[in-house]
Order: C-alpha cells, then structure tokens, then sequence
C-alpha cells in the first residue's frame, strides 16, 4: 500500500531527471504533490463510508497509510514551495499570514500534523479511542481547506476544484445520512 | 549555420535567451485550451494566411489591409525583451516586430483618440477553446493612447529570426514588455482608436485581480500571490521581479502622479 503510493512520487523523479516536467517544473511538481495529498485525503476519508455500505473490511485497513501518504505529499509540496522561495522565511512568513491562499493550505498541513503523529495503534490506545476520534475529525477541517487552497490557486478553470470540492461533500453526507441510524 | 551575432539595440536585454523550445510549448493562449501544453499541440490548424487588420475607431485614415501588405510597410526590427507573466514566471524573448506607433501614425489618429482597443480573431471552428466560455470572446486588450504609442511597444511577427509560431500569437501579436503578459494580445485582427477606456478581457474576468494597467510591479502583489519575484524559464530558482519589469527608465514617466495600487 505504502510503496504503491510512492509510485507517483518515484515517477515525478524519473520526470524530473528526464526534463518531461516541462518548461516550469518546480510548478509543475508543485502542483502534482498538491493534486495527489488531496486526492489521497480524500480516499481515506472514503474508506469508513465504503466499509460500511459494502461491508468489506480491507478499506479499514488501508485507511491508515493512505491518510499518511496525504501527509507526506502535502509535507513534499510545502517544502518545494519552501526551497523554490528560497527558504526566506520573510517572504513565507507573510505568504502565510496576508495571502489567504497560501494561509488555507498552510493550515490545512498543520492540522494534519497532530494526525499523523498519532497515527499508530499504540497513541490510539493511549489518547483512548473517544478522544483520539474526537481529534482525528480534524481531517474534515484539513481537507476542506486543502479544496479551498486547490480553489484559490486556479486562475480560472475550476473543474478540479470543483470535484475535489463535491467529492468531499458527497463523503460528507455519507456520514451524516449513516450516523443517526447507527445511533438509534 | 548560426547567423552572425548583431550588435543589441538600445531596447534589448543582454540576458540568455528563453531556449526556443521552451518559449514555444509552455504558453498562455486559452483560444487553445487551458494547460501550457495546449496551444503547442493544437494551434497547427490556425489559418494565418490570409490575415486582414482592420484599423478602425477615432482616425482620419481607417484601413482594411492584409497583413502582408501591411508588413511591406515596414522594416522588422529586432527586440530582445523580457516578458513577465502574471502568474509568477518570465521569458526573455528575440522578437521580430514594428513599433505600433509606426501603424497607428499611417492611420491618423484624431485629437479625441486616447484610448486604444485590439480584438482577437474570434473563430471557435479554429479556436477550440472558444467553443466554451472560460473567457468573454473574442478576447480584447486596451492601451493608453501614450503607451501605444512608446517606442518599446511593439506589434510582432517574428520570433527568433523566424515566423512567428502559431501558438506564440501568429501572425500579428502586440508586445507590450513592462506589463504582464495578458496585456500583449495575440492573434490581433481589429485595432481601434476610442475616446474611452476600452474594456479588457482579464479585467472583466476577474476585476479585484486584473487592472486595466497590468504594469510589472513587484510592489503590489496579486491577491494570491506575491509578486515579488519570478521563475525564470530554464533557470533555478526565483529571481527578483523589477519595477515595470526592468524598463522603469523608458517608462514610469508615463504614470507619474498615478497611485499604482490603485491603477495596478
């Protein structure tokens, strides 16, 4: 699961090396490590609602490196944005603080920090499942600005925005149609 | 062969040129679609020939001409220029053009003109992009009658000694080299002369982010994006971004008592 998901990361190298990033490859990079800490985000956060319409239990399993591989791409773009600015903290420092575009993303990487962090079956033991539930909901905040980052950093063409932004609703209301009945 | 080098003009950079395979398949032409690769790959099909322009608006002498004719009036120089594009990257481009002041005085303008609008050609059997509408087509640009008429404005038929590439604006593009690049319009079929400020496509696009001005200024960022700096294609790492993208000497005489973080 985990070396499948280096597979894009291992192509952007072999790309890097062969000049097939094109004219502007930090963008370029930029961009695809960006496009796929989304999209991974986004299949974990599909695993609960897919075990539970369908009744397989290996998406439960997978959850867990998925969320870190989003991680990990999204810790790899803001470090090529880091190196590409040369990492002047003066220009990123007010990047974050007076440009919501970058502020969103900024945050939306921090608030997967603690998650990660926490990420093992050992910390879900110690925090007790209720808390570290409580916590790992931050996902939900993350990945809504990461489609707000995505948004923001289109000059025009929202298609891409657009179906992140849906998909996430749609695993959004997945949850909410499911939860009452669970609860009853 | 390699032509000879010539000596540079007064108006050109000394900086490496952009390698031409670069400055010819990473381009901004959303007629073509919107990815840098688009305009490469789908811009064979454009009909360049036979191309008419039209000048028409505020001038005693309007013409329909073709556009070779047109060029037959002039002597191609040459411009090394840098162009700064809006989104944060930078070119240093060889064109091959005439001043748009030469054409615009052949039409006499009248003393109401101030303004100058360019139309694009609008064709979506050629423009694919323009079947959908990501931007209001046909795409328009305006000037100041003043900064049309500056020396460093240009309109280009040229690009490294050769025609210009379809997707770089064939066959008649204006460069406009200390504003971002959206101003320098491509493809331009229809100059006007007008008493007002001629609507613009960007800035009817997305108004908080797009002036009429669009000068290079590193100073006033984009909403979303600092200014500050730039990529410069086929080099690491970003560089600092000049003040009217290093032309400040020929041009920032043309704002003098203009806010420019209002006029950006």
């Amino acid at each position: 699961m985990v070396v499948g998901g280096l597979v894009p990361l291992v192509g952007l190298l072999l790309d890097a090396r062969t000049g097939a990033l094109g004219a502007n490859p930090v963008q370029r990079a930029l961009l695809q490590t960006g496009l796929l800490a989304l999209a991974l985000l986004l299949l974990s956060l599909a695993c609960t609602p897919l075990r539970t319409l369908s009744g397989w239990t290996w998406p439960a399993r997978v959850r867990r490196a998925l969320g870190l591989l989003a991680f990990a791409y999204a810790a790899l773009h803001f470090l090529i944005y880091l190196f590409d600015h040369g990492l002047t903290p003066g220009v990123v420092l007010e990047d974050v603080l007076e440009r919501p575009f970058i502020t969103v993303g900024f945050v939306a990487l921090v608030l997967l920090i603690p998650l990660a962090v926490t990420s093992t079956p050992r910390m879900v033991r110690r925090l007790g499942f209720v808390r570290w539930q409580r916590l790992h909901r931050a996902v939900y905040a993350a990945a809504a600005l990461g489609a707000l980052h995505y948004w923001w950093g289109v000059k025009k063409d929202h298609t891409g925005p657009l179906v992140a932004a849906l998909a996430l609703a749609a695993l959004l209301v997945a949850r909410w149609v499911r939860a009452p009945r669970r609860r009853s | 062969l390699v032509a000879a080098p010539r000596a540079l003009g007064p108006y050109d950079t000394a900086e490496p040129l952009t390698p031409y395979a670069q400055a010819t398949t990473y381009n901004n032409y959303y007629e073509f679609g919107l990815g840098k690769a688009d305009p490469a790959r789908l811009a064979g099909g454009l009909r360049t020939q036979p191309w008419t322009v039209l000048i028409d608006g505020e001038v005693r002498a309007p013409l329909q001409v073709d556009l070779d004719r047109l060029r037959s009036w002039f002597t191609p120089e040459d411009r090394i220029y840098r162009m700064r594009c809006v989104e944060g990257w930078s070119m240093v481009m060889p064109w091959q053009g005439f001043p748009l002041a030469a054409l615009l005085r052949r039409a006499e303008p009248t003393g109401h003109a101030r303004y100058v609008q360019f139309t694009a050609l609008h064709d979506p059997q050629q423009f694919p992009g323009q079947r959908g509408d990501v931007l209001a087509w046909p795409y328009v640009e305006g000037l100041r009658l003043d900064e049309a008429l500056h020396p460093l404005t240009l309109l280009a038929v040229g690009l490294n000694g050769r025609a210009l590439p379809n997707q770089n604006g064939a066959p008649l593009r204006l460069v406009v080299p200390w504003k971002y690049g959206f101003k320098s319009i491509k493809a331009v079929v229809r100059i006007t002369l007008t008493r007002t400020q001629p609507p613009t496509t960007w800035s009817l696009a997305a108004p908080q982010e797009y002036g009429f001005y669009a000068n290079v200024n590193p100073a006033v960022p984009h909403p979303r994006w600092s200014q500050a700096t730039e990529q410069r294609i086929g080099e690491w790492g970003r560089q600092p971004t000049l003040p009217f993208n290093g032309y400040a000497r020929e041009v920032a005489d043309l704002y003098r008592g203009m806010d420019l973080r209002v006029f950006f």
